[in-house]
């Protein structure tokens, strides 16, 4: 188990949802905020902060860094959701915008569509006001395990 | 096509410049190494703020994300007469292997083909040599996006 898992497991178990974030260093400079919904599901957040801007005459959030924003609740959601002590390994990420990320928080949530022995599938969504109306949605794989 | 010369040079040059001047592409550190032919590469050097894994050390897929992104928009302005406001559509990237910790990332973009709405781009990420991919990217861009201009002075 790596010492990163051992944190990341000791974190969870505890709900010290900053203390994670913090351990990740690009999640902590992008400013991303993680907690639970009313039913218990992690949901991240993204408050808008001038360094995460693309495009300045709009302005919107850069479409990379919404792809690291998403990228990056994905693979949390499933170390969260697993009891494996392996970090996974992501294989390839697939993202659809769909409208320009405004200067205003960003948010995402996560469904685990199928865990394998060796894949999961992510389906991540994101959007700011209105849940209605998504502003990027994406979908990930990861590995799961390394052949010893 | 892709050994052609930009079809405008200036505008190449200035939308390279502009496309890393953004803030999120400066908190990155990106820089614009230049372009053969019709070819951008950009640059991000290895900072442990970028980093994904503490335990590893590899930077975070995330930055592989921005640069694919930003590399392959200015491949798009390689193709282009004047600049036109273009926004990513959909973007996909294969991871290949592992960053190697410490080590600076190139990624390396074209435009293979400009349709009249959408372009499509295509690009490779390595660290020594795009023969030796870190990371495959394909994307396409919806052409005219938004009638304000990215450029507020029209420098090209």
């Amino acid at each position: 188990m790596s010492q990163f898992m051992e944190t990341f497991l000791a974190l969870r178990d505890e709900k010290r949802f900053a203390d994670i974030i913090a351990a990740v260093p690009y999640a902590r400079l992008m400013g991303v905020a993680c907690g639970e919904d009313e039913s218990g599901e992690l949901l991240f957040s993204l408050p808008f902060a001038e360094r995460n801007v693309g495009n300045t005459t709009l302005p919107a959030l850069h479409g990379g860094l919404i792809g690291g924003f998403l990228e990056n609740a994905a693979l949390l959601h499933l170390m969260w959701n697993r009891e494996s002590l392996e970090a996974p390994k992501i294989v390839d990420f697939s993202l659809d915008y769909l409208r320009s990320g405004k200067a205003t928080t960003l948010y995402a949530q996560c469904e685990i569509t199928k865990q394998g022995k060796r894949v999961a599938h992510v389906l991540i969504e994101a959007w700011q006001e209105d849940r209605r109306k998504p502003v990027a949605v994406a979908r990930a794989h990861f590995l799961l395990s390394t052949p010893s | 096509m892709t050994d052609a010369a930009p079809a405008n040079e200036k505008l190449l040059a200035t939308a390279g410049a502009l496309f890393v001047s953004f803030p999120h592409c400066v908190t990155l550190g990106m820089q614009y190494l230049g372009s053969v032919g019709r070819k951008p590469t950009l640059k991000v050097d290895w900072r442990d703020d970028l980093v994904g894994n503490p335990a590893s050390g590899v930077l975070h897929g995330g930055v592989i994300t921005s640069i694919v992104d930003t590399t392959s928009a200015i491949a798009v302005t390689a193709h282009m007469d004047e600049l036109e406001t273009i926004a990513t559509l959909d973007l996909r990237i294969d991871y290949l292997k592992a960053a190697t910790p410490g080590k600076a990332i190139y990624c390396t973009a074209e435009c293979y083909r400009l349709a009249s709405q959408i372009a499509f781009t295509r690009a490779v990420c390595y660290h020594d040599s795009p023969d030796d991919p870190i990371a495959h990217g394909v994307a396409t861009f919806m052409r005219d996006s938004n009638p304000k201009p990215m450029l507020v002075e029209g420098a090209a």
